[in-house]
């Protein structure tokens, strides 16, 4: 017997939005709730409902006002979000190559030195990680992962970079994230991977949904150079562990 | 090919149409112009469907020839002075530009993006369904960026329709109106100070966020929660206390609490509001702002039938008198006085 779930809080977005909320902090079963309802959301066609943003603790639900109102699709979702959840099962898993430290992680050797272990035990601990991807957010492709272990987890610089690379692998409080696009970050920079999460007139045109499983892999640079190549011309450099 | 080039260009000008939707759950933004209203209206003075790509325009001087024979466009939103080969062209109107002749556009005296559509809208690619500029996605056709001196817009040749204007909507005044949250809870007193103060926008606005300045709203519990999703008018509260009302091209998370949500109504309206002009914020009912939200459908539904043509003298007692009131000389039976005054006035 499971413990009863209880209700989200029904959060107004405006006038064409609802939050629904499960948790005020970054919690593994609040996000396994959030991705549960929105597939649910998606497989039941809700009416009025126009699209779906799921993050670490909320699902935002995009509707048309004209079609539902605010009570009545509150009311909906919050039944949906009481559902048992579906038994954890086999998710997708990708393994991401990254290329650690140098011109690519500028941030390791301060990173090892904030922990007080070796550059290498930094992406030794790193590459042990077993992440999920949690949200998607902020530019396109940048994925939020959780499953950063404890040992590693620091907080953010204290002056974010306006600029940091397309491809970034990077930790942050207890998140590490893949960045897309080059763009500001205020996280330490360990790597860089070859793998675009976006990119345009590739199918599929964004490679991670949130769930999906994340292993990453060091690879040395003279690998990553030739990924980046071919993943440059359209190919896709993650290799898909399980589906 | 008719072409319409870009001779010189205002910062901040970009193709929007009404965005690109179905990929936040991605990060993608949706993007669009800021004042949908004002876009629509062009559209439908040109037969365009309402929400086909236009120029939006930034705030100033821009001019646009038209190339390979005649062009026509239309002219909404920011109100400023206009004219081809120095005869003024009036707001909220078509015109009709000979090959080789210039659109000359004026700094905007009232509002901040000017929208110009062009008849049979704008040739290019639809990336996710949409025209519309996103730099940072690297999103836009026919040029994934804002517009440049030298860029050249494929359009079709003028018809010879007669020449139109729109009686555009009375514009509403007052405080631009908030539904409170998701965050309001993240504050108590400043919720008061929030409502109840004059705030001003800050010059270093763009179409990601307009940055507020008025007094420092203080959190209850600090200003970092953990990153939710965002909307168009999403009013967030950073460190420093100065709120940001987020804008089309917002990231579609962030981590800031939410204090209220402009409504979508109201967002064109905020919009336009130029940097440095005091307003106020209102809190209104979900069900207030969801009444808003059907009457403004139908509003840009209704904005086709809102179309006549230039030559046809239309009594419009509410707009002679507004425009007596603000002091310019219209002749009401003076078509041209009257065409090129009444408009500019009425958008104000």
């Amino acid at each position: 017997m499971v413990a009863a779930l209880s209700p989200p809080r029904i959060l107004p977005s405006g006038d064409a939005a609802i939050t629904v909320e499960f948790s005020r902090t970054i919690d593994e079963q609040a996000n396994r709730r959030v991705l549960a309802l929105d597939k649910l959301v998606a497989a039941s066609a809700v009416p009025g409902v126009t699209e779906t943003v799921p993050t670490y603790r909320s699902l935002l639900v995009h509707y048309d006002p004209l079609q539902v109102g605010f009570d009545v699709l509150g009311e909906r979702l919050t039944e949906l979000a009481l559902q048992p959840l579906p038994e954890e099962k086999a998710v997708r898993r990708w393994k991401i190559p990254v290329a650690y430290g140098g011109e690519n992680g500028i941030d390791l050797e301060d990173v090892a030195k904030a922990l007080d272990i070796t550059p290498d035990e930094v992406v030794a601990r790193h590459v042990g990680g077993d992440y999920k991807v949690a949200m998607i957010g902020f530019t396109p492709g940048w994925s939020y992962l959780s499953g950063l272990p404890s040992s590693m987890q620091m907080s953010r610089r204290q002056n974010p970079r306006l600029l940091t690379p397309p491809g970034t692998i990077s930790i942050g409080g207890i998140q590490t994230g893949v960045q897309c696009l080059a763009g500001p970050s205020g996280w330490h920079l360990l790597g860089r991977t070859p793998v675009r999460t976006y990119q345009l007139g590739r199918e599929p045109t964004f490679l991670l949904e949130p769930g999906d499983a994340i292993t990453f892999a060091a690879v040395d640079d003279k690998t990553f150079a030739e990924q980046d190549h071919a993943a440059e011309a359209g190919e896709i450099v993650a290799e898909l562990l399980s589906s | 090919m008719n072409k319409l080039v870009i001779a010189s260009v205002s910062p901040g000008t970009s193709v929007q149409d009404a965005g690109r939707f179905g990929a936040q759950r991605y990060g993608l933004v949706p993007s669009g112009a800021v004042d949908r209203l004002a876009m629509a209206a062009a559209n439908a003075l040109l037969g365009n469907a309402l929400f086909a790509a236009t120029i939006e325009l930034g705030p100033l001087n821009s001019v646009l020839t038209a190339k390979g024979g005649a062009v026509r466009v239309a002219l909404t939103g920011a109100t400023r002075p206009a004219d081809v080969a120095g005869q003024p062209v009036a707001m909220n109107a078509t015109v009709t530009l000979a090959d080789g002749e210039s659109l000359n556009l004026g700094v905007a005296r009232a509002g901040t993006f000017g929208y110009l559509a062009i008849e049979g809208g704008i040739r290019g690619e639809p990336m996710f369904g949409s025209l519309a500029v996103n730099a940072r996605a690297g999103l836009g056709s026919p040029y994934p960026r804002p517009l440049q001196a030298g860029d050249e817009l494929q359009v079709m040749a003028a018809s010879s329709t007669s020449d139109k204007r729109i009686d555009m909507p009375a514009t509403v005044d007052g405080p631009i109106r908030v539904v409170m949250g998701p965050q309001d809870d993240e504050f108590s007193d400043a919720k008061d100070l929030f409502l109840g103060s004059n705030w001003t926008i800050s010059a270093t606005s763009d179409r990601m966020g307009y940055r507020l300045e008025g007094p420092v709203i203080k959190h209850l519990h600090g200003h970092n929660i953990v990153s939710d999703g965002t909307v168009n008018g999403s009013i967030q509260v950073p460190g420093n206390g100065q709120p940001i009302v987020l804008m089309p091209d917002r990231g579609t998370s962030g981590g800031y609490p939410k204090i209220a949500t402009v409504i979508s109504t109201d967002l064109g309206r905020f919009g336009q509001t130029q940097p440095g002009k005091p307003f106020r914020f209102k809190a209104v009912t979900m069900a207030e702002a969801q009444a808003e939200y059907r009457a403004f459908a139908e509003l840009l539904q209704s904005l086709p039938g809102r179309v006549h043509d230039s030559n046809i003298l239309m009594l419009d007692i509410k707009a002679l008198l507004s425009a007596n009131v603000a002091g310019i000389a219209v002749s009401a039976t003076d078509d041209d006085t009257w065409q090129v005054a009444v408009p500019a006035d009425a958008q104000d």
